[in-house]
């Protein structure tokens, strides 16, 4: 049905898609999760309320994601080219989507976070932990679930993301369905991708979950 | 000596710029193996109090002094190395939902960087101490409100504390697991020497392992002293009340729709019976003397601190004179009497 050059593109497309999702989130982690956690802990109700700090953080996650991805994308060309050297291609998409996924994945800690009962806190503060103990030991430890299951919606946002960024020469299966499916009215090709697209964001998922309550000691 | 001393302790909240007072110059002196019970109905300021004594909550003004160290002039690093000393379980138990019995057991001695196999014996010991020792392994979800309570006692005592505070640590428990939760504790207390704070509301709890109790209402002290004492005297309005809410025969459809008609006329007294006399056929005497019937409101007798203890609230009959001669005749037979007002 397809040439072999046809299929090496889509399985190169694949795995371009797998590589720019799964780095993204791993390196949206690295600064969203100590985001979340600062979150939490300044906020007023936390362990640590600190105004200032809350505040800063939260416009800062508030601003990026008031801006549309597109949007987004264009704007960090320049900080794409100045870490990458060149503003296309899948390693420089990751820039973006980990901008964009950073401030997302702080919203989903801290919500995760909060869910923790104040009780089991307030106990572990009776036996004398520090906020260190508390925050590593007891806040990170009983959210497990609900931060997995919060992974998982992630890695399936940064998923759309990242084929959204095919349009600007992003990499991946969204640039092979803009440039088939779109310039040339390919539609196989592009139904192909799409295909693609909702199985890998099925296993993902499916993944994720079964992670999520394997882990859960609650039932 | 005094473990835990509590000098004119005020506690202020902010709350949108309305400032509450919590707490009111509190002062109270926990004597070292006191079963110490703090009780009071909800919003009292009771959970406040006892949060106070382990700096949970910094009061605004006062002193608490515990085992001779003022907890307020410690380094926040000093105070959680007291902490390990003054233990606390709760009313919802607080128990980690990720982390099985064991592991919550350990979970303080960790903390204090004990070493983890160390940990785990002791952790055993506990175990078998709170009479859980085959579910180490269980994960809390798994437990009865009972067990996670008993696990909560052990994950207490792991770190050899001194002093136990219990906050309303049987609230949510039905009657029978409470009685065996106290029971538990009144082990503690004599077997290892730990004192023992108990918040409370209910004053069954305080009547059955408490030696002393303090009464705390709007935020103020109205009353303390020895169980037995403030049982058979109670001073305050406060008292009265929680002694009277704690007698449980008087169903409450009953209390809404048959007594308030019949008692109001009456002349209502409250008699409390001490030593020996709960045996003695005084009521049933005196109503063959004066050939008259007493509506008997209320009757209760229990175990207080080893004696038997009793007190009844008698209806009067409307006659004046024998009125006067039936309470100097219970008082001839030793019984204190009071008279009672309001609804009972």
């Amino acid at each position: 049905m397809f040439d072999s050059t046809t299929i090496n593109m889509l399985i190169e497309g694949t795995l371009a898609t797998i590589y720019m999702t799964l780095a993204s989130t791993f390196l949206g982690y690295l600064l969203g999760l100590p985001m979340g956690i600062v979150l939490t802990v300044t906020d007023k109700d936390g362990i640590k309320p600190n105004g200032f700090i809350y505040k800063v953080l939260d416009f800062i996650a508030n601003t990026v994601r008031s801006i549309p991805f597109l949007i987004l994308m264009i704007l960090l060309i320049p900080l794409s080219r100045f870490l990458i050297g060149k503003s296309y291609g899948s390693t420089a998409t990751i820039v973006t989507l980990v901008v964009a996924a950073a401030p997302y994945i702080a919203r989903m800690v801290e919500s995760s976070l909060k869910e923790v009962d104040a009780g089991v806190i307030e106990a572990a503060r009776s036996m004398g932990a520090s906020d260190f103990d508390i925050i590593f030991k007891v806040m990170l430890v009983e959210a497990r679930t609900s931060l997995i299951v919060g992974a998982t919606i992630t890695l399936g946002t940064i998923l759309g993301y990242s084929a959204m960024a095919g349009t600007l020469g992003g990499g991946g299966l969204g640039d092979i369905a803009v440039r088939y499916g779109y310039h040339r009215y390919d539609a196989v090709i592009m139904g192909i991708t799409v295909i693609i697209l909702i199985i890998l964001f099925q296993i993902f998922q499916t993944i994720g979950m079964a992670i999520a309550s394997g882990l859960d000691r609650r039932k | 000596m005094s473990e835990i001393e509590v000098r004119h302790l005020t506690k202020t909240f902010e709350q949108k710029g309305i400032v509450v007072e919590a707490l009111k110059d509190i002062n109270l002196n926990i004597e070292s193996g006191d079963i110490y019970g703090i009780i009071g109905m909800s919003g009292a300021g009771k959970s406040t109090l006892v949060r106070c004594l382990n700096y949970l909550e910094k009061p605004t003004d006062g002193q608490v002094i515990v085992a001779g160290q003022d907890l307020g002039t410690l380094s926040e690093k000093e105070l959680r190395k007291q902490r390990s000393d003054i233990a606390m379980i709760f009313q919802h138990f607080n128990l980690l939902m990720q982390k099985s019995v064991l592991d919550n057991i350990c979970f303080p001695l960790l903390i204090q960087k004990v070493d983890k196999q160390a940990a785990k014996e002791r952790a055993r010991e506990l175990l078998k101490i709170v009479g859980l020792a085959e579910k180490e392994k269980a994960y809390p979800a798994q437990l009865s409100g009972g067990q996670k309570q008993r696990v909560a006692i052990a994950r207490a005592l792991a770190s050899n504390p001194r002093i136990l505070l219990c906050d309303e640590a049987t609230s949510a428990l039905d009657p029978q697991t409470t009685g065996s939760i106290l029971e538990l504790l009144k082990n503690i207390n004599s077997d290892l020497g730990i004192t023992i704070v108990i918040i409370t509301h209910q004053m069954a709890v305080i009547r059955e392992i408490c030696n002393k109790v303090a009464i705390i209402d709007g935020g103020v002290m109205v009353e303390n002293g020895l169980v037995e004492n403030i049982f058979n005297h109670p001073k305050s309005q406060a008292a009265r009340e929680l002694i009277l809410r704690d007698l449980p025969e008087l169903s409450e459809n009953v209390k809404v729709t048959e007594l308030p008609e019949r008692i109001q006329t009456d002349r209502k007294i409250r008699i409390v019976f001490s030593e020996n006399s709960a045996f003695e056929p005084v009521i049933a005497n005196m109503i063959l003397r004066f050939n008259t019937p007493v509506n008997i409101l209320r009757a209760n007798t229990k175990n207080v601190g080893g004696y038997a203890k009793g007190e009844m609230i008698l209806g009067l009959p409307d006659d004046r004179h024998l009125q006067v001669d039936i309470e100097n005749y219970l008082r001839e037979k030793g019984l204190e009497i009071e008279e009672v007002t309001g609804d009972v």
